[in-house]
């Protein structure tokens, strides 16, 4: 078990956003965190590396827990990708080099210099390296910002929404090199998510949050007809083509 | 996760090499400065003297710390050099790197291209304080000359009062953001108020000055490098190099809040720490800097953005190079100011935004160097 997940509580001047959060992941696993806007998906997602801290419960990873670590400690262990990420006048190699922060000492080596010019090789940024960010499309710079989240070398990655305002093209590789990182090379993902077809498609493992407590955990079957009405409020249908799961939704009632 | 067979790229350290052959550049630029400044005035000297003056100069007093007792010989150039220009240049050079330093800092702390020791109100702040210091304390007077119409006549006590209001303004701002959370937008916020606050106080003080106070208080704000001797010389680069040190020392926690706050804590820097020891560093030399010197507009808010514009945004370069592009641009102000109506001396605060302005508006005309 990679990561490992208990009991945990996260309130907003003492109104409870999240409750009794329980779960845990294997490497090379997904898990995708779904629910409707609001529901506490990137307050759960920042309680994971403690920019949030949570009131109480725990959050291991390989054993050790994260809320009693320090700042540099947790970011040796868990990658974070925000949802939106500043692009200043920088080069992608830079931008990228950043990520080693939490292992530089007084200033980066040459060992951290090969660790990135891997990351973009793996990324497929090698055109760009060059590039600043502050040139870049959102497909190109969220492309980047997982670059440096790999580059701390983490065993556990968050990711915040990684494929909204991105094109079709741009979601099916993000999402591909979430999948190509945690099997090949032994990291376990978070990602919260609104696309549900996107989640089915490569999540092993999903969360549907209902009012800030977990309504339904586990493998692909319990996205269900009954659960994601339950949990969003919409009447849908859940089909199979090429093997993959599809929510449609059906008509609303009001249309 | 192991990325073992990477290879750094060559363009790349190209790149690199590239950024700091412009800083090289700016310090070899600031070297032939201090030669030049030093040279030109009412009494011209050859630059190859003004070297040859400073260099004897250092060896004696090295020679002389070594062996007291021996005395060297003083020629009128030395004097000229060690005695009046030297040190002017030098404060100059001291004064651009510390206002510029702080200023790219509070530019990346506050997340705010207007971040600058103005900004915030400490400049204001020591103004008022000056004020207080002559009109209400008494440490102001005027005297007939020309070329010294005013002088304070405890200084000390001017330097003392303007740093304590220069601290305070700082204290509120970080007191109200303690109560609100380090937020840049706050923090800006209350700067701004502050230093209407400020400048209403020093009006209303001004107001119901006699005219010998207010002259007082008018020099005392026009910032001038002229006022420092050796010794406020040698507590300003004290203070400058130790901040200097603090940022560079720095310089990876910033780019990380500059990518964002949530980015920077995922990078495991406590971003609210190290927004608050930034801002307290970054006043105090500010500060010390107008307490000496007076206000010296411009150069902490553009240095930085001179900077960017050349070399770009990473702080790994941005620090240095505004450190090296702020005494450039003191030093430039401030010769240009001895000479400009000479045998009248303008104080530099007149020149640094005649001078920097053109060039930085250039500079944004121009758009980024690739």
């Amino acid at each position: 078990m990679i990561l490992d997940v208990d009991g945990v509580v996260f309130n907003y001047r003492s109104a409870p956003v999240i409750r009794d959060i329980t779960f845990d992941l294997q490497p090379h696993q997904i898990l995708a965190i779904l629910g409707p806007n609001g529901v506490g998906k990137t307050t759960l997602l920042k309680c994971m590396n403690a920019i949030l801290q949570p009131k109480s419960g725990s959050v291991l990873v390989e054993g050790a827990d994260l809320l009693t670590s320090d700042r540099m400690e947790i970011a040796r262990k868990v990658g974070y990708v925000p949802q939106r990420c500043e692009a200043g006048r920088m080069t992608v190699f830079d931008a990228i080099l950043l990520g080693r922060r939490p292992h530089i000492r007084w200033d980066v080596t040459d060992a951290d210099m090969r660790i990135v010019e891997a990351a973009i090789r793996m990324l497929r940024l090698e055109n760009l390296t060059l590039r600043y960010i502050d040139e870049m499309s959102g497909g190109e710079l969220q492309k980047v910002s997982i670059a440096r989240a790999l580059v701390q070398e983490p065993r556990v990655l968050l990711l915040d929404e990684p494929t909204s305002s991105l094109d079709l093209k741009n979601q099916l590789e993000i999402l591909g090199i979430v999948r190509r990182v945690t099997t090949g090379h032994n990291v376990a993902a978070v990602m919260t998510m609104h696309d549900l077809n996107m989640a089915l498609r490569y999540a092993d493992r999903f969360i549907l949050l209902k009012n800030g407590v977990i309504h339904a955990a586990g493998s692909p079957d319990v996205v269900t007809p009954e659960t994601i009405e339950a949990v969003y409020g919409v009447p849908v249908t859940v089909e199979r083509y090429n093997g993959f799961r599809f929510v449609v939704p059906l008509e609303p009632e009001s249309a | 996760m192991h990325f073992a067979d990477g290879v750094i790229p060559k363009d790349y350290l190209g790149y690199v090499r590239k950024k700091h052959l412009w800083i090289l550049g700016g310090i070899v630029l600031l070297f032939l400065l201090l030669i030049v400044s030093i040279s030109v005035g009412a009494v011209g000297i050859p630059p190859s003297e003004v070297f040859l003056s400073i260099v004897n100069g250092i060896i004696d007093r090295i020679d002389a710390f070594i062996h007291p007792g021996t005395v060297a010989s003083v020629s009128s150039t030395d004097r000229i050099v060690w005695n009046i220009r030297l040190p002017q240049a030098l404060a100059a050079i001291v004064a651009g790197i510390g206002l510029s330093v702080a200023g790219v800092a509070m530019q990346s702390i506050l997340r705010n291209p207007l971040g600058s020791p103005f900004t915030l109100g400490i400049s204001n702040a020591g103004a008022f304080g000056a004020a207080v210091s002559v009109i209400l304390l008494g440490a102001g007077e005027m005297h007939s000359t020309v070329a010294d119409a005013v002088t304070l006549n405890n200084p000390y006590l001017t330097t003392m009062v303007a740093f304590v209001f220069c601290l305070l303004a700082t204290a509120v701002i970080l007191l109200i953001s303690r109560i609100r959370g380090a937020s840049p937008e706050v923090m800006v916020l209350a700067g701004v108020a502050l230093s209407s606050l400020f400048t209403a106080g020093t009006m209303f003080l001004q107001y119901f000055a006699d005219d010998t106070q207010l002259a007082a208080v008018v020099f005392w704000t026009f910032g001038d490098v002229g006022r420092a001797n050796w010794q406020e010389l040698g507590i300003m680069a004290l203070v400058t190099i130790a901040a200097c040190l603090f940022f560079i020392a720095n310089r990876w926690n910033y780019n990380a809040i500059d990518a964002g706050d949530e980015t920077a804590k995922g990078l495991g820097v406590s971003v609210e720490r190290v927004r608050d020891i930034g801002m307290v560093v970054a006043a105090l030399v500010s500060a010390v800097i107008v307490s000496f010197l007076g206000v010296i507009g411009f150069v902490g808010l553009v240095c930085p953005h001179m900077v960017r514009r050349l070399i770009g945004d990473d702080q790994r370069y941005l620090i240095p190079g505004s450190c090296v592009m702020g005494g450039v641009l003191l030093l430039a102000s401030d010769t240009v100011a001895r000479v400009i109506v000479a045998p009248y001396i303008l104080p530099v605060a007149v020149l640094t935004a005649f001078l920097g302005a053109p060039v930085f508006i250039y500079l944004l005309l121009a758009g980024y160097r690739r």
